[in-house]
C-alpha cells in the first residue's frame, strides 16, 4: 500500500510521513497534479492558516484531487485539511474550500476560554464509524486550533469545546480529522491504520 | 472536556539527559531517546527537549538527538535551546519537531516569532519566559522581570509584558519558568503563573518547582496554568507520568488517562 501526501507548503510533513512509515505504509509526496492520477491513498496534511490552500488551486491540484475523490480513491484530510474539505472558512473567507461537505468553519467565539484550542480532548463517536473503528468511545486525540468545523450529518466524532464541533468527518471515501492523528499516540495510529486499511467497496 | 496537559521535559547537555539542582551538580539521568520513550508510554501528554548548553558543536548533537528521539513516540515534541533564525528552526523542525521553543533569541530580535510562525503555524512557536520576581517591585508578582542567559542577566522586561508581546507575535504558547522556584521541588509560582496566563489567550505551561502532586492542583488551579511541565520527578521514578495523573483525576483534574 502507498500513501500520496500531498506537500502544499505548509507546515511540515515529517510527523504525518513518520506516522505512516510506522504502521509500514510506502509514502510519496507530490506537490503538482499529475502526480495524483495513480494514486492509491491520498492524506493531505496541514498546520496553519487555510489561506495555505489557495496554493492547490494555484498547482492545479484540487481539480487533481476532486478526480481522485470521484475515481473512489480514499481521501484523509488533516486539520486545515480537513477544513478545506468544507465549503469554506472564515479565517480566509475570499479562498474556497473543496465543498466536499457543507458548511463553513468560523472561529471559537472569544471569552469563556482561550483561543486557540491546543491540547488532548475526547472524541464523542458516531456508530458504524470506519475511521474509528477499534476506538474506544471518549478516547483522547490531540487537537491545535482556532477555527472549527459545524456538526454535520457527515460529522464521525463530535469534541467539546466552548460548544460541540465536528472533530472528524466521512462520507464514502473522503474523511476529515480535525485533530492530529499523527500526534494522538496509540489512538492516532489507530485512526490512521483504519484509514490505510480501509477497502473502498 | 479539553485536559491538563502534564509534559516531560529532558534537559540534554551534549547528547545526555542532565538534571541539575540550582544550575550546578548536573547528574547524568540517561539516554533522551530511551527516557522520552518511556515518559510517552507511561502517559505524559508531550515531550521537551532542551538543549541546555547549545553550543556551537553541541548543534549536530541535538539534531541527531531530536531525530533519534522523534522516532520513538507520537505525541507533539518541542525541542528547545540555541534556535536563533527560521533556518535553526527549519532544521530542528526537519529532524522532527513539532513545535520549537525560544527563548533568549527572540528576545533580542521578537520578529523570529513572526519568522517562523509563517513557515510553521503559530503553533508550532513555544515562546519560553524565565521569570523572577522582582522584590524591589510595588507589585513582584506583576512586575516580574525576564531573565536570559541562564537566569544570571535581566532581560530588562517585564514578564507579563513579554508574554503579551509574543501573543501579539503568534506565538502559539507560553512556557513560563520560574527562576525563584525552578529546582527546589517545594512548587510552582503559582501567582506569577496567573498572572501570565490571565494576561494572554494562548495557553501557558508553568514550569520550575514541582515536587509533588498537590503542587500541580495547585498551579492547575490557583495558577490557571493549562499545562504544566517537570523534569527530575520523573527521571528518577520518584513519581511517573501515569502515578501522577492518576492522583490529578482523583483530585478533580482532568487530565488524559490511559486505558
Amino acid at each position: 500500500m502507498r500513501v500520496t501526501v500531498i506537500d502544499y507548503k505548509a507546515g511540515n510533513l515529517a510527523s504525518v510521513l513518520k506516522a505512516l512509515g510506522h504502521l509500514g505504509t510506502e509514502t510519496e509526496i507530490v506537490d503538482g497534479p499529475t502526480s495524483l492520477d495513480a494514486a492509491e491513498r491520498i492524506v493531505l496534511p496541514g498546520v496553519g492558516h487555510f489561506a495555505a490552500t489557495r496554493r492547490l488551486d494555484e498547482t492545479g491540484l484540487t481539480p487533481a484531487i476532486r478526480a481522485a475523490i470521484a475515481r473512489g480513491v480514499p481521501f484523509l484530510g488533516i486539520c486545515v485539511g480537513m477544513q478545506w474539505l468544507l465549503e469554506g472558512s472564515a479565517e480566509a473567507p475570499d479562498q474556497p474550500g473543496l465543498g466536499c461537505f457543507i458548511g463553513r468553519c468560523e472561529r471559537f467565539p472569544a471569552g469563556s476560554e482561550k483561543v486557540p484550542h491546543v491540547g488532548w480532548n475526547s472524541l464523542g463517536i458516531r456508530n458504524g464509524s470506519r475511521l474509528f473503528a477499534g476506538v474506544e468511545p471518549g478516547a483522547f486525540v490531540y487537537f491545535t486550533h482556532s477555527y472549527r468545523a459545524p456538526v454535520i450529518k457527515d460529522t464521525a466524532a463530535v469534541t467539546q469545546y466552548i460548544d460541540p464541533f465536528a472533530a472528524a468527518v466521512e462520507r464514502h471515501n473522503v474523511f476529515g480529522v480535525q485533530f492530529h492523528p499523527e500526534k494522538s499516540s496509540e489512538t492516532g495510529l489507530q485512526v490512521l491504520r483504519n484509514f490505510v486499511e480501509f477497502s473502498p467497496c | 472536556m479539553l485536559t491538563k496537559r502534564i509534559i516531560a521535559c529532558l534537559d540534554v547537555n551534549r547528547g545526555r539527559v542532565v538534571k541539575g539542582v540550582q544550575f550546578v551538580d548536573l547528574v547524568d539521568a540517561g539516554d533522551p531517546a530511551a527516557l522520552a520513550a518511556r515518559h510517552a508510554r507511561e502517559g505524559a501528554d508531550e515531550i521537551v527537549l532542551l538543549d541546555i548548553t547549545a553550543t556551537q558543536e553541541g548543534r549536530q548533537t541535538l539534531l541527531e538527538t531530536v531525530r533519534r528521539t522523534a522516532r520513538r513516540f507520537f505525541i507533539p515534541f518541542t525541542v528547545g535551546g540555541g534556535i536563533r533564525s527560521g533556518d535553526d528552526a527549519a532544521r530542528v523542525f526537519e529532524a522532527g519537531a513539532d513545535k520549537v521553543s525560544v527563548n533568549s533569541a527572540a528576545l533580542a530580535d521578537p520578529s523570529l516569532i513572526d519568522a517562523i510562525g509563517c513557515s510553521f503555524g503559530a503553533q508550532a512557536v513555544v515562546v519560553a519566559i524565565d521569570a523572577r520576581r522582582d522584590p524591589q517591585a510595588v507589585d513582584p508578582v506583576r512586575d516580574a522581570q525576564v531573565f536570559v542567559h541562564g537566569g544570571r542577566k535581566p532581560a530588562g522586561r517585564r514578564a507579563v509584558e513579554w508574554a503579551r508581546q509574543a501573543e501579539a507575535r503568534g506565538a502559539g504558547e507560553v512556557l513560563l519558568t520560574s527562576m525563584d522556584a525552578d529546582g527546589m521541588r517545594t512548587g510552582f509560582d503559582c501567582e506569577l503563573t496567573a498572572a501570565v496566563s490571565e494576561a494572554v489567550n494562548i495557553p501557558v505551561i508553568a514550569s520550575g518547582g514541582a515536587g509533588s502532586v498537590d503542587h500541580f492542583v495547585d498551579v492547575f488551579r490557583r495558577g490557571k496554568a493549562d499545562a504544566a511541565l517537570a523534569a527530575s520527578i520523573f527521571h528518577f521514578g520518584v513519581s511517573s507520568a501515569r502515578a501522577l495523573k492518576e492522583d490529578l483525576a482523583r483530585a478533580g483534574v482532568p487530565v488524559r488517562l490511559l486505558c
